[in-house]
C-alpha cells in the first residue's frame, strides 16, 4: 500500500494508514528523497502513529531516509511512534540515533517551524 | 480465553513480504487470543517479523508456525522458523550484535533473543536453520 505524501508549504507530510511491506517503506524512502528536490521542501514528516510493529528493517530505512533527506538540503522528523513500539524497539536495540522524532504531527511541525526560521535569519 | 486444544497449530509459508505481514499479523491475534497482553504481543509481532525476514533474505521461503503452549500452569506461545536454505555457518556470530552477511543492522537475531523468553537455533552450512522461540505469560 502506497503512502500518500501530502506537500504543505514548504513540508512534505507522509502519513503511514497501515502496515507497510518492505516494499512499501523502499518506496516511501524513494518518493519522499526525490519529492524533497522536486518541491524544495524544507522539512519532511513521516507519522507513523498507524504502525503497530517497526522493526530493525522499517527502522534502518526510515533512519536511511533522514539522513538521505539531510544530504539533501532538509530536515526529517519522525512523529507517532506508539509506547508499545517504542517498548519493542528498545528491547531490539534499535534507537533511531541521529533522527529527530517527537510525539505526533503538531509538535513535529512546531519543531521544523522553529529550526527552519531561525536558519532563514541566521 | 479459548481453551488452548481448540487452537490450531497455524503454519504459513514465507515467501514474499507481504507474507511478512501476514505471519506478524498472525501472531499478534494468537498472543492476544492466549492472553497475552498487548505490550507482550508487541514483542512477540516485531520477533515474527524478524524471523519472517531472514527467512526470505537468507534462504528465499520457508514458513513460520506459531502454537501455544502449556507447562503446569504456564500458558505461552512457541514461533518456529524453518527453511531449507543454505544454514549459517557461524551461528555464535550470527548471534552477535551488529553483525550481518547482508550489510544490514545486524540486529535481527541477538534483538529476537532479546524480545523472547527462550530461543533455540538449529543450523549448519548447507542444512537450512530452525530457530524456535518462546514467550511466556508472566
Amino acid at each position: 500500500m502506497q503512502v500518500p505524501i501530502l506537500k504543505q508549504g514548504p513540508y512534505l507530510i507522509a502519513t503511514i494508514q497501515s502496515a507497510l511491506t518492505d516494499a512499501d517503506i523502499v518506496q516511501l524512502r524513494d518518493a519522499l528523497v526525490e519529492q524533497v528536490g522536486r518541491y524544495r521542501s524544507r522539512g519532511v514528516i513521516i507519522d507513523v502513529t498507524a504502525l503497530d510493529v517497526m522493526d530493525s528493517f522499517a527502522t534502518g530505512t526510515l533512519r536511511d531516509v533522514a539522513h538521505m533527506v539531510r544530504l539533501r538540503g532538509a530536515e526529517t522528523v519522525i512523529v507517532g511512534i506508539q509506547p508499545d513500539v517504542a517498548f519493542a524497539m528498545v528491547h531490539m536495540g534499535l534507537t533511531l540515533e541521529g533522527v529527530t522524532t517527537r510525539l505526533d504531527l503538531e509538535e513535529g511541525l512546531d519543531h521544523l517551524n522553529r529550526n527552519i526560521k531561525s536558519a532563514a535569519y541566521r | 480465553m479459548k481453551p488452548l486444544e481448540v487452537m490450531e497449530d497455524s503454519a504459513m509459508a514465507v515467501a514474499s513480504d507481504s507474507d511478512i505481514v501476514l505471519a506478524r499479523n498472525q501472531g499478534r491475534v494468537v498472543a492476544l487470543r492466549l492472553g497475552f497482553r498487548p505490550t507482550d504481543a508487541t514483542l512477540i509481532a516485531t520477533a515474527i517479523s524478524e524471523l519472517a525476514r531472514n527467512i526470505l533474505l537468507y534462504a528465499g521461503s520457508g514458513e513460520i508456525a506459531i502454537r501455544p503452549l502449556e507447562r503446569g500452569k504456564q500458558v505461552g506461545l512457541a514461533v518456529v522458523a524453518r527453511d531449507s536454505g543454505p544454514g549459517i555457518a557461524d551461528p555464535a556470530r550470527a548471534m552477535e550484535d551488529g553483525y550481518s552477511t547482508s550489510g544490514r543492522l545486524g540486529l535481527g537475531l541477538p534483538g529476537v533473543r532479546r524480545l523472547m523468553d527462550e530461543f533455540e537455533i538449529h543450523t549448519a552450512a548447507g542444512q537450512g536453520t530452525t530457530v524456535t522461540v518462546k514467550k511466556w505469560i508472566p
